[in-house]
């Protein structure tokens, strides 16, 4: 009996404190990434699809909230801020390429904003969805921070874009690599700017693993499409309804 | 880890986290729609075209956060168990929005690109 009381102890202080979730999202991805070398790196193991997985079956058994999980998992999710400043490295390197490439990049770019918010808001309309999942779908393609902030402004659910956004990242991690072989599209500038327009964050990890240049393009395409995002989509949704 | 990897480190994180907070009171100073980080961000690169040597201070920090750059979104997408009734409700618009909007918007910005570029090259063509 007090064996069980001192477990119970045990579990009061973990589930109150931030270590339980910062350890088990650390021991998750690790484990994902593992499974995903295992794999021979295959898109459809993301190790970001089976971390998460793996984490809501961890809490779902501990009967764990999310936002008590988040208290530990909330320092990973800070990084996103420094790794976005980061993003300048890479794209200073490229800068030599980029110089050559950017009438193609300053069209593609709007296009590929406009393009991705009104085929989920447009898709998702016909099938009938509700007005506030529209308004949560309409900054999937942005990078998380800059679409929480697009969500609320326009009236959507912060917390639920942040999910449709990493979903839409896993989408174009897992598919893109292969709808660019389909269409021939071959050049890694073009894959890149392509996958940060669309699959923002997620996505550029996935251009990294293909190659530097990929990666740095797609974070480039991520991190000024943020730009034009804030500034077109609350625009366009004024537009649309 | 020896002191000179991990003081480089230091020196890095330093320097994004720095870079972030003047993005972030500039935002908000200046009412700017733009979040802070992408501010910082192109702070950062025209702080690198600037001065090259910067390069070498950010990049043990920036190599080891980009290296497992979808680690940091795991915290995010766990959030989605708080949202199973709204998903379980609208799967199907949701489920096709996210998967043909997504492929969608890969392939046109990819090939309004190369479209751009073709015409680019057909008039470079012209004027020789």
């Amino acid at each position: 009996m007090t064996h069980e009381y001192d477990l119970a102890q045990v579990w009061v202080y973990l589930s109150a404190s931030p270590l339980f979730g910062l350890t088990m999202t650390l021991l998750a991805y690790g484990l994902a990434y593992r499974v995903y070398v295992w794999g021979k790196s295959n898109p459809l193991l993301n190790p970001v699809v089976t971390a998460v997985a793996l984490l809501i079956a961890l809490l779902w058994l501990t009967h764990t909230p999310y936002q008590a999980y988040f208290e530990g998992g909330q320092f990973v999710h800070f990084l996103l801020g420094p790794a976005t400043v980061a993003l300048a490295l890479p794209l200073y390197r490229q800068f030599g390429k980029l110089k050559t490439l950017w009438l193609a990049v300053l069209i593609a770019l709007p296009v590929g904003v406009a393009v991705g918010g009104v085929s989920a808001v447009g898709i998702a309309w016909l099938l009938g969805a509700d007005t506030q999942t529209l308004l949560s779908l309409a900054p999937k393609s942005v990078t998380a921070p800059v679409a929480m902030g697009i969500a609320e402004r326009i009236g959507g659910i912060p917390s639920l874009t942040a999910v449709l956004v990493v979903t839409t990242g896993i989408i174009g991690a897992v598919f893109g690599t292969k709808l660019f072989d389909v269409l021939r599209i071959r050049d890694d500038s073009v894959r890149g700017i392509a996958m940060g327009v669309a699959a923002h964050g997620i996505g550029t990890a996935r251009a990294f693993q293909v190659s530097a240049e990929m990666g740095a393009f797609a974070g480039l395409a991520m991190a000024l499409s943020a730009f034009v995002a804030s500034v077109m989509l609350p625009w366009l949704v004024s537009w649309l309804r | 880890m020896d002191s000179a990897v991990s003081a480089n480190f230091l020196n890095g994180i330093t320097l994004l986290l720095a870079y972030q907070l003047v993005g972030e009171v500039s935002a908000r100073l200046l009412n700017l729609p733009i979040p802070g980080p992408v501010i910082g961000m192109l702070l950062l690169f025209f702080s690198l075209l600037v001065r090259d040597s910067l390069a070498q201070v950010v990049e043990p920090a920036a190599s080891a956060l980009l290296s497992h750059l979808s680690l940091l979104f795991v915290p995010a997408g766990v959030g989605v168990m708080v949202h199973f009734g709204r998903i379980g409700e609208q799967w199907l618009p949701i489920t096709a929005a996210l998967l043909v909007g997504t492929l969608i918007t890969l392939a046109l910005t990819a090939l309004v690109m190369l479209g751009v570029q073709r015409l680019q090259r057909r008039s470079a063509h012209h004027d020789a």
